[in-house]
């Protein structure tokens, strides 16, 4: 066995052991859906800046983007304006969350929404919604943990398949006795790799390509010379792609489910909002390794599978040793955010599908939410089994654009009770028939083309079906208004 | 209210980065790094910065 695969395997079942371990932390009384979903609401600011770092930034982070610059050269960017721009929404819209949940005890943005307006149906839709969209995001942890496992297997791809199910088996037991509490710790040794491993990468591979303008202008060459040709910069066509991509995401960032269960987690209203001006740390790592998509390039490295972009350049560029420590740091980046997923989903089908949020909670949701932790992940599991590996980034940004369609609800139901709840579900209907109507158009793209006034317009469908929802939403709720009053 | 006022200083990384025609050159390079790369990474620490300014001029007390 090479000392790579032996540093990797030690890291693995040494984070598992920790996720086991969890569950003794706080010696909390864990069939308290509080306690198991949420730590018990009592996570500081450094617990929460890794829970939440460990949490965003996920193998989609560090696989897809850096597979993205390397495919479509500067459009693959739209991730860095993304990761910045969440920020100040955060700041506003979770620090205002925060504080409401609080109070009234919430732990899925379906709670709120059911107890803002008082319509089951809106909160079976919401709760729906983050469940749906959290599934393929889920799959794609596991499709970065198998472009790591295929390093180790000559064979391909296939046999890294009985790795994989045991990682992932075994997250599903470390979850369902420790609940968020694994994931927060084992947060503290991902996020450690993850940084030493970027900061080597980018001292090391650069230097010996001989320099970034090297780099970039070996990677134009190559991205010129493609069957279908891309470049370094946008074309001006792109320009509305790129703004509305980094646009939507960031949006979308925080509705998910487990964005809001980390969120909720933390002990104060404060922890947030320093969180909010912490948490970019992260995304100059993002900008950092989707550079990496360039060095792959001018280091030559060929392959149709792109996920498998970042593990090739490390095992050429690192001593075998060190590859172990950075394809630990993309394996475990990539059971935290799905643990967290996992738990994220169950909460939601728990509290808000199987039964209707009540500020009183029995200890009923927690063994729903638990089991469900259990069946969310095999679903997962079986997603990876059986679609294709680019159907499969196709299906999370699709998701994206689901999860987007709480947004009116959730979002704009922070600060307004305007908003009639047929309307909001009328609404929330329309954008989701819409983006599945414009994926399918396009051939599951995340993107659409828009033909109006005479022009094309190339944007995140996301977006689109944003407009639309609010639209119908906005359009119901006068007419419902007028007609009762 | 006036401590509101704090907040408009968010609208500036929409700006800074949602309009790709002003930073998609070449040119000022830095250590080699095209403009459009290395000026959307600045956007990160700026808006970090910026976020750091808007939380602690606008602390209510509220812990």
């Amino acid at each position: 066995m090479s000392s790579a695969a032996l540093i990797l395997g030690v890291l693995v079942t040494g984070v598992t052991a920790l996720g086991f371990f969890a569950a003794r932390w706080g010696g909390a009384n864990l069939r308290d859906l509080e306690q198991w979903a949420l730590g018990g609401r009592s996570f500081g600011t450094i617990v929460s800046w890794f829970l939440l770092g460990g949490d965003l930034y996920t193998a989609y982070t560090f696989v897809a983007v850096p597979a993205l610059v390397y495919g479509v050269g500067a459009l693959g960017f739209f991730a860095v304006p993304y990761a910045t721009i969440a920020y100040p929404i955060a700041l506003i819209v979770l620090s205002k969350f925060w504080s409401i949940a609080r109070h009234r005890g919430y732990v899925t943005t379906a709670d709120f929404v059911r107890d803002r307006y008082n319509d089951r149906g809106l909160e079976i839709a919401i709760a729906l919604t983050g469940v749906v969209a959290a599934l393929p995001y889920i799959a794609l942890q596991l499709v970065g943990m198998r472009a790591v496992f295929s390093q180790f297997s000559t064979l391909g791809a296939m046999h890294a398949l009985p790795a994989l199910t045991v990682a992932f088996v075994l997250l599903a037991a470390y979850t369902y006795t420790s609940g968020l509490r694994a994931p927060a710790m084992i947060a503290f040794v991902k996020d450690t790799l993850i940084y030493v491993t970027v900061i080597a990468a980018v001292t090391v591979i650069p230097a010996r390509l001989g320099g970034w303008g090297h780099i970039f202008s070996l990677s134009a060459a190559a991205l010129a010379a493609r069957p279908k040709p891309s470049s370094i910069f946008l074309g001006p066509p792109q320009y509305f792609t790129y703004a509305t991509m980094a646009f939507g995401s960031a949006l979308s960032l925080f509705i998910y489910p487990h964005s809001i269960t980390s969120v909720l987690a933390a002990r104060s209203r404060e922890v947030i909002r320093r969180n909010a001006a912490l948490l970019p740390i992260y995304s100059l790592l993002l900008g950092l390794l989707a550079l990496l998509g360039y060095c792959a390039l001018a280091a030559g490295i060929s392959t149709k599978d792109t996920t498998s972009v970042v593990p090739q350049l490390f095992a050429r560029f690192f001593p075998n040793w060190f590859v172990g420590v950075a394809d630990a740091a993309i394996a475990i980046g990539a059971l935290v955010p799905a643990a967290i997923m996992s738990i994220g989903a169950a909460n939601l089908f728990a509290s808000n599908v199987f039964r209707e949020f009540s500020p009183q909670r029995s200890q009923v949701e927690t063994v729903i939410a638990k089991r469900l932790t259990l069946a969310i992940c095999a679903v997962a599991l079986l997603f990876i089994f059986f679609v294709p590996v680019p159907y499969a980034i196709d299906f999370q940004l699709l998701g994206g654009a689901l999860m987007l369609q709480i947004f009116p609800a959730f979002v704009l139901g922070l600060w307004t009770r305007w908003f009639h709840p047929k309307a909001l579900l009328a609404g929330w209907a329309c954008g989701l028939l819409a983006s599945c109507a414009m994926a399918y158009a396009g051939g599951f793209s995340a993107n659409y083309s828009l033909h109006a006034f005479g022009g094309t317009l190339t944007g995140f469908i996301a977006l689109y079906s944003l407009a639309l929802n609010l639209a119908v939403s906005a359009v119901l709720t006068l007419l419902l208004k007028r007609g009762t009053t | 209210m006036r401590r509101r006022g704090w907040y408009a200083l968010l609208l500036l990384p929409f700006i800074g980065t949602l309009i790709p025609p002003f930073y998609n050159h070449a040119s000022p390079s830095l250590f080699g790094i095209p403009f459009f790369y290395w000026y959307q990474l600045a956007w990160v620490l700026v808006t970090a910065g910026l976020l750091g300014i808007v939380v602690l001029m606008t602390r209510d007390g509220r812990v």
